[in-house]
């Protein structure tokens, strides 16, 4: 078991902050709207998890902030002392930064979905591409994020990568649990009449800008919040982490998981995370000719593009539909 | 100073103009965006290096291997543009039709076209690698000076010969174009299609034919707009098309969703604003057509040419 963890301890935590970040993507999905922002809203998480704990925590800080960004860092730091050199950077922290990263994130979803969200289509998908491109160049350009070298030496609150568990878990499982319940309170069942017609649902008195901006903004408080966590998880942070690939990446788990159901999702981030890791375990087996091999080790991302592409033609819904659910659930009746 | 820039503007500009051309012609068909164009774009470039019988890199499947023959520069780049359009033909007959039939919604083809980029994009470096080619220099127009200066000596305004090809071929293009689709019948056919699709395959036009027809045009102008770059910058490698691919929403939704001249007058803006970004600054200029986009949603949703949106039920 010890070797397991050893040796799978990474990937399984990675598993994990996909499948969050998968459902980040959901949320909008959920309301009609494709929005590709996730990997921007992770990137700025992991910057306000790296600049904290990095510049300000730590001993080795020199970062001021203007005005009145700088009185509540000032104000943190007195709330919980800096780690000295050596020991383990403190959990409540850590979810500190994941809260502050969240609300950031919320507030910013607001302006960027505002102008976008009202408008019908696939502006949003427009919006957001620009908003990750922009997040990444001035990532790459501005001082306090470490330019195109980013972040390093982010402080690690546990000895070793598999005890991220303790946060990434209970974590995943709160965003499933609230995706689930979404979907069957009032808010969520209109986010669904959205997507099946909006001007209809106009016309039932649901506010189409208010639902698809909530929507949009639960998605990056998520994704914010995730990405704190996986800038403690991955120990650097740069201009990479939130890319235009990054957003199809993420895009594929939901389209080939299952974009109907909070559990598609999931499933969708766990395969096709996990997927390098087979092909890879695929490509080792004896007997398999050479240029399979080798197809198999490097070609990965053809095999993805063309998952993605061939799945909305054989499976629109995704892997996981709700007409799984319906079967399984047999004579309970409920729908 | 300031003629020079505006000069590179233009040249760059023209690039952005033909490439969301691509986009607009498919847009105005089938309200779609066809994400897969900027890795057809890429293709055309590796097309005409191919037929020009030049030799690969040392990695990649096709590793140092190149044709047994090598055509001109002009004649490579007219046939690798016309193997992008009916490549572009294939991805319709394969995803976008199927996808049609079915009654797709808009977001599926769309990510449907996405998976596509990604595959296409990852066979070309599966192939010949991640290595920068470019085309001999000079080879466009033999003998011909790599710049002219066309301002005086004092006021230098340089431009390459590769930047006045662009402009060129680019002018002739649109010419081409707007003739094609406002004074042909099949022009006129294509008008009604983006105008109606059901309503003109009652009146008798194959709309089938013509989405074919818009693909492969579509293909073939991407195919020219990329051999062009490569001209001009080299082929940076596959990825070369992604960031004229992202660049060129920003153009299509400055020029209005669908709108033909939008695409050319907000290629054209775009280049230029590019051009005119201060030195210092030069850094953030890769975000500057993104925040124009940002700014066209807040203020001017249908684009500068593009009409209002109208909401059907």
């Amino acid at each position: 078991m010890n070797d397991f963890i050893n040796a799978y301890g990474f990937l399984i935590i990675s598993l994990v902050l996909q499948a969050i970040l998968a459902l980040s993507m959901y949320l909008p999905l959920m309301a009609g709207q494709l929005s590709l922002a996730t990997p921007g809203f992770y990137a700025i998480g992991g910057y306000v998890a790296a600049i904290l704990s990095v510049r300000t925590f730590l001993p080795a800080a020199g970062t001021t902030f203007p005005e009145p960004l700088q009185s509540f860092v000032m104000w943190l730091g007195t709330v919980f002392p800096a780690t000295p050199q050596g020991q383990a950077f403190p959990v409540g922290l850590l979810l500190v930064e994941m809260l502050i990263a969240g609300v950031l994130c919320g507030l910013l979803a607001i302006i960027v979905g505002l102008p976008a969200l009202r408008l019908r289509g696939i502006y949003l998908a427009l919006a957001t591409i620009a908003f990750v491109e922009i997040v990444r160049v001035v990532s790459l350009n501005l001082p306090i994020t470490g330019g195109s070298i980013g972040i390093f030496g982010i402080p690690q609150p546990y000895p070793t990568k598999f005890e991220f568990a303790w946060i990434a878990v209970p974590f995943l499982v709160i965003v499933a649990l609230f995706v689930y319940r979404l979907e069957r309170v009032r808010v969520g069942r209109a986010l669904v009449s959205l997507r099946e017609d909006e001007l209809a649902a106009a016309a039932m008195g649901i506010n189409p800008t208010y639902h698809k901006v909530l929507a949009f903004t639960l998605g990056a408080v998520i994704a914010g919040a995730c990405g704190a966590l996986s800038a403690h998880f991955i120990n650097t942070w740069n201009a990479r982490q939130g890319t235009f690939d990054a957003s199809i990446l993420i895009l594929a788990y939901v389209i080939i998981g299952g974009s109907r159901t909070w559990l598609g999702p999931i499933v969708g981030a766990f395969l096709l995370t996990a997927l390098p890791e087979v092909l890879r375990g695929a490509a080792d087996v004896q007997g398999i000719p050479t240029f399979l091999a080798q197809f198999l080790k490097d070609g990965r991302l053809i095999i993805f593009g063309l998952l993605i592409a061939f799945s909305t033609l054989f499976f629109p819904q995704g892997l996981i539909t709700p007409n799984l659910f319906k079967r399984r659930a047999g004579s309970e009746g409920e729908r | 100073m300031l003629a020079q820039q505006l000069a590179n503007g233009l040249a760059i500009g023209s690039v952005y103009a033909i490439f969301a051309l691509g986009y607009t012609l498919i847009f105005s068909i089938l309200g779609i965006i066809n994400f897969a164009h900027g890795a057809i774009f890429t293709l055309g470039a590796y097309f005409t290096y191919t037929l020009m019988g030049l030799q690969f890199g040392f990695n990649g499947l096709l590793a140092q291997q190149k044709l047994p023959f090598g055509l001109q520069f002009w004649v490579a780049l007219l046939v690798g543009a016309v193997i992008a359009g009916l490549f572009g033909v294939f991805l319709e007959r394969v995803i976008f039709r199927p996808l049609r039939a079915r009654g797709a919604d808009p977001l599926l083809t769309l990510v449907a076209s996405l998976g596509l980029a990604v595959a296409i994009v990852n066979i070309i470096q599966y192939l010949v690698g991640a290595e920068t080619y470019s085309y001999p220099s000079g080879v466009a127009l033999p003998g011909a000076p790599a710049s002219v200066n066309f301002g005086t000596t004092e006021a230098p305004v340089i431009i390459r010969t590769a930047q006045l090809i662009i402009i060129a071929v680019a002018v002739l293009i649109l010419i081409v174009l707007t003739f094609f689709i406002n004074r042909t019948k099949t022009g006129r056919a294509l008008r009604a299609v983006s105008e109606d699709a059901t309503t003109s395959s009652l009146l008798g036009i194959n709309t089938n034919q013509l989405i074919r027809l818009t693909f492969f045009l579509s293909g073939f102008v991407g195919g020219v707009a990329g051999t062009l770059v490569g001209l001009n910058v080299g082929i940076t490698g596959p990825y070369l098309g992604i960031s004229f691919g992202l660049k060129g929403l920003a153009v299509i939704v400055l020029g209005g969703l669908g709108s033909i001249p939008g695409a050319v007058v907000g290629g054209l803006l775009i280049g230029i604003v590019e051009a005119l970004v201060p030195s210092s600054l030069v850094s953030y200029r890769d975000a500057l057509a993104f925040a124009i986009l940002f700014i066209v949603l807040l203020v001017r949703p249908q684009g500068l040419l593009g009409r209002p949106l109208i909401q059907k039920v």
